[in-house]
């Protein structure tokens, strides 16, 4: 029982923490939203409005109200889960948001996976023959990754694959012969066509992911690489590596089993953060392969100044990132035994 | 006792980009019995212990003869000095703050030297593990066997450090500095336990250190090394009948209780020992 109780402090603390961050973070997106230069008024009621429409509306909006008020107004709709209707649509925003989301999960999935795949073993590689000529090259790949512009790797890559090779699908989410093929119940085509049993639509949407995924998932392994390597140099310095190889431990075994197994939480927190940034979307793929997700939805909005839009684009992100936050907190608290 | 255990002659090493061996021409022979090797910082000491075990990575080793027991060290395959390491071969490292994986329980990181060298189930392997913990004086094997590193004192890491590194039964342990991070108080006690389970074992030792009144009570032969090479053998009985300039040098800077106020003798270190051999 004693040894329970600082625990449940521990965890008292970290709501505390996040109860904070929140509010700190909807003070934000609310300030966000008054400082824009859109007039969320005239937006809503037109250019050829006459001012007792303008007045109405204004008021309407609560906008004449002081500013502490709007705030608390502000947090009581979105508690309730009301993140107010977009202007462009007139739907409510959240519904416009789920609507998008999934095209940008499942780009983001894929790019996590293949830039965690891509990047773990080639950060190891590195560190193990740090300064010979695999680390070399290992670092010169993923300064490439870091270095070239997507937009412009993404646009060769199209030509290159697409349009000379023809390996692949072009933009989109899929060809679009298939598009209104399958039912949307999920949002996520992959899964929504294996349901329906579409095998062709799940072969286009294949095809048509695999590119952007990929660049995304070559750009984030950069990263990845790079912190996997510094990581893993951390602990081969170590003197317990050399304990393991006296009991007789291979070079392999000391590697993988004593120095990785050491980094694991360390990673899955960097590959937490990477996907993190993919789900915030990547404006500028999304852009150039016309992949219509989140990415692509915040910058039109924050364009056009839908800022119902923009705040809870921004409250998602921010969301997002406390989530990853505390996940990596909890798995230091599980994981690492120095933490208890 | 048998031939000896250890048998070197002209061991030389050299640091990958120096321009000088840090180990230059070494010889001695070792049987069933408790040599030490003493000598400043940069001596070579600890590396002569580390390439017994080959385990010098950006090091040349070469030698006349480097032979341990039946194998020629030098000619054996990195496979079949897994084989050596840490079953007839092993080491007891400097720091146990440092020398034990911090995230793994400390009877885990024990039952590896087990499990690599025996085919034995990870039962059989924790019921070995808690004798050689017992074996090293914990009180509590049981408890401490779950423990983590940074749970235990310096002392009992020590003990399990030892524990880990005699579990395989090996015929020759490398101690490098075995106390030097421990307080005072829990060396002697450390010590005893490794000198009562390396006499009852009959296992070699080979003392590294720098403290020569250390050596000179837990050690049967004393090696002076200066500068990469050894500069004199001596029974460590015999250590106040050393001729040498080095170590008489070094005797003088030891403080005694008792002993004069006297500002400590400060070495004086002539380049010419550099060369001459060692007699």
């Amino acid at each position: 029982m004693p040894d329970r109780r600082p625990r449940l402090r521990g965890i008292l603390g970290q709501i505390t923490t996040i109860a904070v961050t929140l509010l700190g973070l909807l003070l934000l997106t609310f300030i966000i939203g008054r400082m824009m230069p859109a007039d969320p008024v005239r937006a809503m009621v037109g250019e050829d409005a006459t001012r007792e429409t303008y007045e109405q509306v204004f008021r309407q909006l609560g906008l004449d109200r002081p500013l502490w008020e709007q705030f608390l107004r502000y947090l009581g709709d979105v508690l309730s889960g009301d993140f107010g209707n977009s202007i462009r649509t007139g739907k409510p925003v959240i519904e416009d948001i789920l609507h998008v989301m999934p095209a940008t999960m499942e780009l983001a999935t894929f790019a996590i996976l293949i830039g965690a795949g891509l990047g773990i073993p080639l950060g190891v590689t590195a560190a193990v023959n740090k300064d010979r000529w695999p680390d070399h090259l290992v670092r010169v790949f993923s300064l490439f990754g870091h270095s070239m512009p997507i937009f412009w790797t993404g646009m060769i890559a199209l030509i290159v694959f697409y349009a000379a090779l023809g390996w692949v699908g072009g933009s989109g989410r899929m060809s679009q012969f298939y598009i209104g093929m399958v039912p949307d119940r999920t949002g996520f085509l992959l899964i929504d066509s294996a349901i329906a049993g579409q095998w062709d639509v799940f072969r286009s949407a294949v095809n048509h992911l695999i590119l952007p995924a990929s660049l995304l998932g070559y750009s984030s392994s950069a990263y990845i690489t790079r912190m996997t390597r510094s990581f893993m140099l951390d602990q081969l310095g170590q003197e317990y590596m050399t304990t393991a190889r006296v009991k007789g431990l291979s070079r392999g075994q000391t590697i993988w089993r004593h120095a990785f197994g050491n980094i694991r939480v360390q990673l899955v927190t960097i590959v937490a953060l990477a996907y993190g940034s993919l789900l915030e979307g990547a404006v500028l793929i999304e852009t150039v392969f016309a992949w219509p997700g989140f990415g692509q939805y915040l910058t039109n909005n924050l364009i056009i100044g839908d800022m119902n839009a923009v705040m809870t684009c921004v409250l998602i992100v921010g969301v997002i990132f406390i989530g990853l936050n505390l996940l990596s907190d909890i798995l230091y608290r599980l994981f690492d035994p120095r933490t208890k | 006792m048998q031939g000896p255990i250890l048998d070197v002659k002209n061991l030389s090493i050299r640091y990958h980009g120096a321009s000088a061996d840090a180990v230059r021409k070494v010889s001695f022979t070792l049987g069933r019995e408790r040599l030490g090797i003493v000598g400043e910082s940069g001596s070579g000491k600890s590396t002569v212990g580390r390439a017994l075990l080959r385990l010098l990575p950006g090091a040349t080793i070469t030698a006349d003869t480097l032979r341990f027991e039946d194998a020629d060290l030098l000619a054996l395959s990195e496979r079949e000095m897994l084989k050596v390491r840490g079953r007839r071969m092993s080491m007891i490292l400097q720091d146990p703050k440092f020398s034990l994986n911090p995230i793994r329980r400390v009877g885990q990181q024990v039952a590896e030297t087990c499990l690599r060298h025996f085919p034995v189930s990870r039962a059989e392997a924790r019921v070995k593990t808690l004798e050689m913990l017992a074996a090293v004086k914990i009180r509590d094997p049981e408890r401490v066997h779950d423990l983590y590193p940074h749970e235990i004192s310096g002392g009992m890491g020590q003990r399990v450090m030892i524990a880990m590194m005699l579990l395989a039964d090996p015929d020759l342990v490398i101690a490098d500095e075995p106390t030097s991070a421990l307080d005072v108080t829990v060396r002697l006690q450390v010590l005893n336990i490794l000198d009562a389970l390396v006499r009852d074992r009959g296992i070699g030792l080979i003392m590294i250190s720098h403290d020569l009144n250390l050596v000179r009570n837990f050690c049967d032969r004393v090696l002076i090394m200066y500068a990469g090479r050894v500069v004199e053998t001596l029974d460590a009985r015999d250590m106040d009948a050393a001729r040498h300039p080095y170590t008489r040098g070094l005797l003088a800077a030891q403080p005694r209780i008792g002993g004069s106020r006297a500002p400590l003798a400060v070495l004086d270190r002539r380049p010419e020992w550099q060369e001459e051999m060692a007699p």
